[in-house]
């Protein structure tokens, strides 16, 4: 079983590549707001998680994620 | 603000209007024939349309349409379950579910109405969907409204659509995959042999839109699923009167009994009024004309493979294969405006398609071929892009391998 820090690390070395501003990453970072990420970017980035994991994240759950820690937060919930 | 959302908008139209380009919304003055009209003040071949038989001004069409309107009145002004079933409405579903070979059909007043309506209701909170990242618009308004887990698999990628059911486990038997028959901004065919392996494989349900394909792929014109040999397959069938039918409205067919159950649950069946009688009644006889007509179809290839073939010719960067339509991809969004344009100015009109309508960052001038265009007028399409390629608007960017 996946824990939370486990999907929490995983995201933050996921975002590296995607990082062009530089932005310090903490739970708080918002993904779209803080890093910038274009929804094409969003959807790259989520398929990363997903094969690294091999689960599925769905669609549906993104509107409730703006920040790191809340999406490490729902897809551990989502794998529990 | 409430209006802080648009201002990115307000942007391109302005950017737009310096140019003195107005490629959304063109307004058609006059239409002469299935394949030409008066826009922006000059007659044009219209190759940026969804009349892939013609038959939006084929006179037997017509004269059904004014019978209708003379019998029936201008309007419904009613929901199919209150006021706004007619005789009509209700032969054009038995008609629909004939020319399909399945026992039930819902005929809905537009053909996003259809889509979206089954996408929303077809599965709910705690089921799953399964759609094609590059789905069309409406498909994706109704799976956001159907409450249920929404997965995205990779373009026509049966691999990922399969790695992505295997994930679900059990919850896969019960999934919903949705895919269309031709994809309408680049004109790709889906791999509907694959995919309907896959569904088989586990014991899914398969939906698939052809608003594109059908009268254009198939034997008898059913669309991608038939010409793949993988109707048996397919649980429901979506699709439009607006293209090849040459009206308005759209439908769904299925051999699910069920599909009665459903018709009630669907809002945007309930809650919005019916076609109007003349609408009924063209489309009824396109629908009798392309079952009688196969050559329609057999013309709207050639003219099909006239153009890709052109356009190819000239080094441009086109889809895979030949298809009604003919997509040429533009990285350069400036450059793509001033082409739009050129061909306006040379009498082509043609659809500019920019994101996130277009599958990805780049902007593309969507041709699309009617059964209709002459060889001579498919000839004209061509030679007006050979044109801007000699006065150097399309440049290395918009060339593909050839």
């Amino acid at each position: 079983m996946v824990d939370y820090q486990e999907y929490l690390a995983f995201i933050y070395s996921a975002l590296e590549s995607l990082n062009k501003k530089q932005v310090t990453l903490s739970e708080d970072t918002e993904l779209v707001g803080d890093i910038g990420l274009s929804s094409l970017e969003v959807m790259e980035f989520i398929e990363k998680i997903e094969d690294h994991f091999d689960i599925s994240i769905p669609l549906n759950i993104l509107p409730d994620v703006s920040t790191i820690g809340e999406l490490a937060k729902k897809i551990h919930q989502l794998n529990l | 603000m409430l209006f802080d959302k648009f201002q990115a908008m307000a942007d391109f139209r302005a950017e737009l209007a310096e140019q003195g380009v107005a490629p959304f919304g063109a307004v058609t003055e006059e239409i002469l024939s299935a394949t030409e009209g008066i826009v922006q003040g000059r007659k044009v071949i219209l190759a940026g349309t969804n009349n892939y038989l013609g038959l939006s001004y084929d006179s037997r069409c017509i004269a059904k349409a004014q019978e209708a309107a003379q019998r029936w009145g201008t309007g419904t002004t009613g929901s199919r379950v209150a006021n706004g079933s007619f005789e009509g409405h209700q032969a054009l579903e038995d008609e629909i579910a004939e020319f399909y070979g399945v026992d039930h059909a819902i005929a809905f007043s537009t053909g996003y109405a259809a889509t979206m309506g089954m996408c929303a209701t077809l599965a709910g909170p705690g089921d799953v969907i399964l759609l094609d990242a590059d789905s069309h618009s409406s498909i994706y308004s109704g799976v956001k409204l159907s409450g249920a887990d929404i997965i995205r698999f990779k373009h026509s990628n049966p691999d990922d659509l399969a790695k992505r059911l295997r994930r679900l486990g059990d919850r896969a038997g019960q999934a919903l995959i949705i895919a269309e028959g031709i994809y309408s901004m680049l004109g790709d065919v889906a791999p509907l042999q694959e995919i309907a392996a896959i569904k088989r494989e586990y014991g899914s349900y398969l939906l698939v839109d052809e608003a594109h394909s059908m009268g254009v792929l198939g034997e008898s014109g059913r669309g991608a699923a038939q010409a793949a040999g993988v109707e048996s397959d397919v649980d429901f069938t979506a699709g439009t009167f607006s293209k090849s039918l040459g009206s308005v409205g759209g439908f769904c067919v299925s051999p699910h009994a069920e599909l009665e159950h459903i018709r009630f649950c669907i809002n945007a069946y309930i809650f919005t009024a019916s076609s109007s009688p003349s609408v009924i009644a063209s489309t009824r006889e396109a629908l009798r004309i392309i079952s009688s007509e196969p050559e329609r179809r057999e013309q709207l290839w050639r003219n099909s493979h006239q153009l890709y073939d052109g356009l190819k010719s000239l080094g441009l960067k086109v889809g895979p294969s030949a298809s009604p339509v003919v997509a040429v991809e533009f990285e350069d969004h400036a450059n793509t405006i001033a082409c739009w344009q050129g061909l306006m100015d040379q009498g082509v009109y043609v659809n500019l398609v920019v994101p996130p309508a277009s599958p990805s960052t780049n902007f593309l001038l969507r041709n699309s071929v009617s059964a209709a265009h002459s060889p001579q007028q498919i000839d004209e399409i061509i030679a007006a892009y050979a044109s801007l390629k000699d006065r150097g608007l399309l440049t290395s960017a918009e060339h593909g391998e050839g």
